[in-house]
């Protein structure tokens, strides 16, 4: 591992530690709040929008700082997805995914993140959630790896 | 109040995140797909580094705030199951969850993470909707 690569893996994990503290922070790691702020017909807690809203609006201030760049500061090219088309896939996939979000409240990031507390349940689902991750990949591998450059 | 601060700042804190992997290694900070790539073998050094980074932030806030954030499950198992299997396969299948299509994506006003976040926000109200019925 030569010099770029080091600094590339710091840099992957000060942010992984920013977006662990943020989850943290911000109340996402709850899954009873994300369900109470999905329940939007009962007793509606809007109060993770704001989660979404401040993570949206530092990403695009980064997003259109990162515009003006030929290429990131430790890597040859952005490595962004080329896809423009929306398909079945896509949108299929997405709503999977909402209904397991919808049943338990937990979504990929908080899921590993609250695995530090050593909760059995998160653990659980973190488990069945790996496997998941696993069983598509193993079926539709090939078509993946050719994204993953 | 205080929980709406919160909630924003824990936020500008997941949008800085992704700020630093995009300028710094060019790479999209979505989890499900850093974690799909490690469970692949590929990119496994900075895949590991931002789990670990994942797992480390909870303990900085434990330092940091004096108590550990809090979490409440009390779906039982066999959901907790069959959730993590759903929200596993569905966000390789979609090529993204909250935070690559949500945060990344509609921040770079990406049509297709636009379309991604209308349908999994869809199907997640739907499903806690039709699961208060029966509850």
């Amino acid at each position: 591992m030569n010099r770029i690569e080091r600094l590339r893996v710091v840099a992957a994990l000060m942010s992984g530690i920013v977006f662990g503290l943020g989850l943290a922070l911000s109340g996402m790691l709850n899954p009873a709040r994300v369900r109470g702020f999905l329940d939007i017909t009962r007793d509606w807690d809007p109060s993770l929008g704001f989660v979404l809203a401040g993570a949206v609006a530092v990403s695009a201030l980064g997003m259109a700082l990162v515009r003006r760049m030929h290429k990131p500061l430790l890597d040859s090219r952005f490595h962004l997805s080329e896809t423009r088309i929306i398909d079945r896939r896509l949108l299929v996939g997405s709503a999977i995914f909402g209904i397991g979000w919808g049943m338990v409240g937990l979504c990929p990031g908080p899921a590993l993140a609250s695995l530090s507390l050593g909760l059995p349940a998160t653990a659980l689902f973190s488990t069945a959630m790996l496997a998941g991750m696993a069983a598509h990949d193993r079926l539709f591998g090939a078509r993946l790896r050719q994204r993953t450059s | 109040m205080t929980a709406y601060l919160a909630t924003f700042c824990g936020g500008m804190l997941i949008g800085l995140s992704a700020v630093i992997l995009m300028m710094a290694n060019g790479r999209v900070a979505g989890v499900s797909g850093i974690a799909g790539r490690l469970l692949q073998g590929v990119q496994t050094a900075t895949g590991a580094a931002f789990v670990i980074g994942l797992f480390v932030g909870p303990v900085l806030f434990r330092l940091l705030a004096g108590a550990w954030p809090v979490v409440e499950l009390v779906t039982p198992w066999p959901l907790v199951v069959a959730g993590g299997l759903l929200v596993g396969y569905g966000s390789r299948m979609g090529s993204g969850c909250t935070s690559g299509h949500g945060v990344v994506g509609l921040a770079r006003l990406s049509r297709r993470s636009m379309a991604a976040v209308a349908s999994f926000m869809a199907a997640a109200v739907a499903t806690v909707y039709l699961m208060g019925l029966f509850a």
